[in-house]
């Protein structure tokens, strides 16, 4: 039987496992893709019934990580941002590998809100009857505008694929696709700002949820803000995580070492302010938001077990001490602790996202109600489960044949010939 | 003679104390608006009822304890938090009648009118509604049943409404100031009464500026228009109870 070879599909000049050895990585997300593609299936078939949410837990699991992969995507524009915009050349190591992370969050999420909402095929309607006051509106606006962005981003990475490549008319494409690179990075800025922002207002304008309505700037409330700063402070700390995941997978050095502490140094910097203003915003909530709306903000954190530890975990543990363990250079140039502070960083955010929606929910609102607590289906987990193997699938396809890291070839070559081309550039 | 038409404020004012808690307006709602009966995996947290009998105590000891019923229904609040939320505007605050409408067929389902009512007076359509053979015939013919996956709530019954108006045209009356929703028509000891707020030769219009009137959470500028009644203080106080009486309760 003749054995699959697709040595003249990987990029010229890296090195990649065998197709068996592919085949035998991949085969378990296979499987757990199949197991969520199922679970979606059931959603779309039989409805939310296969849901454990309910009219108190409305929004759930999949909001909530719908929130959290987001903000995490957000590494994608906003290492566009400083690319194209600011030419922070150091960047462009990462930059293809931050478009595909960015585009499989995007998409993941799109894929599990066609699923959460209980009549997908009428996702247009938000077109054509937009309720401009709603932040809902905005996010659907943006998100979808900010996908497709995203997916002409992407086109250029497809396109030097090795068998492509030989087309001229791709490679014609392609050229033209790269002018206009900077203008789709600012226009992905713009749209990501707009749509990370109203992410955050979709609860902070929520007048009837005490716990999560915020004060703000003219129509947007503080949350709108704060989702955008903490996106642009988490999303750097994801692409140095995913980079430094692959560079572990595939055993070999993918980027230049300065890149992650520049990633870290983004984060630190972005997530100091963050956390600044997010202490700022929830003691103008504490002393004067909730007060003035009849409410004794302590009193939310008497229900077990959202206590004031949550509060304390998401500003201090995963906020303040990955702010300053990124800040401090001494300190990042260790990669344990670069990489440790980088996971705190993303957790502080997914906690942030997960508080906004689940434990709002969780609250009473009507003084004679009680306190809910939800624990998602196995359908739910089925249709996480399906985003994430999804994109861990996009991702492995997208390096095994594409050239995503521009500085592997150089960094992977024996060593003599990366010096002679050192010598020879220098 | 010329028909004068004004805005309304319909609103309802339920006396607690009347309240027994016997759940006919609950029904009576279900079968007025070709609710489908709760398939078995539904929990008291997956039906639909948009009237709905919330128990309350004194938390006394038992041989002090005093419970009263709350009847919850859409508080059609002057300044609806769910409308300005929903992505589609298939929420509409009706400004010739006060009432807020819901669109089922422009409903996407995304429920965030949902998470946006702090009153949980919003329910989703999580089965597809069906009913028993033989009871389609008990179907009111002038209520749309809605389909699986969109919200609905109560319209204070919009349909009987619309008839009640219909029947003024006809007489060459302005539309009424009052009329009879099915809650309203079951409650056996009379403890609802429905009317224009706005107008003074309404009964509700007395009620709702009545002492002892109190509203749910109208601190939240909401402006419910679903008013509640009670001559026990302890009722009173409970809509103002604080969130850490509310943990310990």
């Amino acid at each position: 039987m003749p054995s699959f070879d697709d040595r003249n599909m990987i990029p010229r000049g890296l090195e990649r496992c065998s197709p068996r050895g592919f085949a035998l990585r991949i085969a378990p997300w296979l499987l757990l893709f199949a197991f969520g593609a199922y679970s979606i299936y059931l959603c779309l078939r039989y409805g939310l019934n296969q849901t454990n949410m309910d009219n108190r837990f409305a929004f759930g699991l999949w909001i909530f990580l719908d929130l959290t992969v987001i903000a995490l995507g957000a590494g994608a524009f906003f290492t566009g941002f400083l690319l194209y915009l600011m030419k922070w050349k150091a960047l462009k190591s990462v930059i293809n590998s931050a478009v595909i992370i960015g585009f499989v969050c995007y998409s993941g999420a799109m894929v599990a809100l066609a699923v959460d909402v209980g009549q997908p095929a009428r996702a247009w309607f938000t077109f054509w009857h937009p309720n401009v006051h709603s932040m809902l509106t905005e996010v659907t606006f943006c998100i979808t505008c900010y996908l497709t962005v995203l997916a002409v981003e992407y086109i250029p990475i497809l396109l030097k694929h090795r068998k492509l490549k030989q087309i001229p008319s791709f490679l014609v494409f392609e050229f033209e696709l790269h002018r206009i690179i900077p203008v789709l990075a600012a226009v992905g800025t713009l749209l990501s700002f707009f749509h990370q922002g109203s992410l955050g207002g979709l609860y902070g304008v929520l007048r009837g949820r005490p716990f999560a309505y915020r004060e703000g700037f003219a129509i947007w409330p503080s949350t709108f803000f704060l989702f955008i700063l903490s996106a642009i402070a988490a999303g750097p700390s994801f692409i140095l995580l995913t980079t430094k995941l692959a560079e572990k997978l595939s055993n070999k050095p993918l980027v230049r070492g300065g890149v992650y502490e520049m990633l870290g140094k983004t984060s630190g910097v972005l997530l100091t302010v963050y956390v600044a203003l997010k202490s700022v915003d929830t003691l103008i909530w504490l002393n004067r938001t909730s007060p003035a709306a009849g409410f004794t903000p302590w009193e939310f954190y008497t229900f077990k077990p959202f206590g004031t530890w949550i509060l304390f975990t998401e500003i201090v543990l995963l906020g303040m001490i990955p702010a300053l363990l990124l800040l401090s250079a001494r300190l990042r140039a260790k990669p344990v602790v670069l990489t440790c502070a980088a996971i705190l960083a993303c957790c502080g955010v997914a906690l942030n996202r997960f508080v906004l929606t689940i434990q709002t929910l969780a609250l009473p609102t009507l003084p004679f109600d009680e306190f809910l607590s939800y624990f998602p289906s196995w359908q739910e987990f089925g249709v996480f489960a399906a985003v994430l193997a999804y994109g861990v699938l996009v991702y492995a396809f997208s390096f095994r044949y594409l050239p995503l890291f521009p500085d592997e070839k150089q960094l992977t070559a024996p060593v003599e010939v990366e010096e002679l081309e050192y010598v020879s550039r220098n | 003679m010329a028909v004068t038409k004004k805005n309304r404020r319909y609103g309802m004012i339920v006396d607690v104390d009347l309240c027994t808690g016997c759940g006919a307006c609950m029904v009576a709602c279900a079968a007025e608006n070709n609710v489908a009966p709760a398939p078995e995996k539904a929990t008291d947290r997956t039906g639909i009822t948009p009237m709905r009998v919330y128990p309350v105590h004194n938390g006394a000891p038992a041989d002090k304890r005093q419970t009263a019923f709350l009847p919850l229904l859409c508080m059609h609040c002057s300044e609806p938090p769910c409308e300005s939320v929903c992505p589609q505007q298939a929420v509409e605050l009706d400004e010739a009648t006060g009432i807020v409408t819901q669109m089922p067929q422009r409903c996407l389902g995304c429920r965030y009118c949902m998470t946006a009512c702090p009153y949980h007076a919003r329910y989703f359509n999580w089965w597809d509604p069906q009913w028993p053979v033989g009871m389609e015939a008990t179907l009111n013919p002038t209520v749309a049943p809605r389909m699986r996956g969109v919200v609905e709530k109560c319209n204070l019954c919009a349909s009987r409404l619309h008839a009640a108006e219909d029947q003024a045209t006809a007489d060459g009356q302005p539309p009424p100031a009052t009329y009879v929703s099915a809650c309203v028509e079951a409650c056996p000891t009379g403890a609802m009464v429905l009317g224009d707020l706005d107008d003074p030769t309404t009964e509700a219009q007395k009620l709702a500026h009545a002492e002892g009137t109190f509203q749910l959470l109208a601190k939240l500028g909401t402006g419910p228009k679903v008013h509640y009644h009670s001559s026990r203080p302890w009722v009173r106080s409970l809509a103002e109870r604080s969130a850490k009486e509310q943990a310990n309760a």
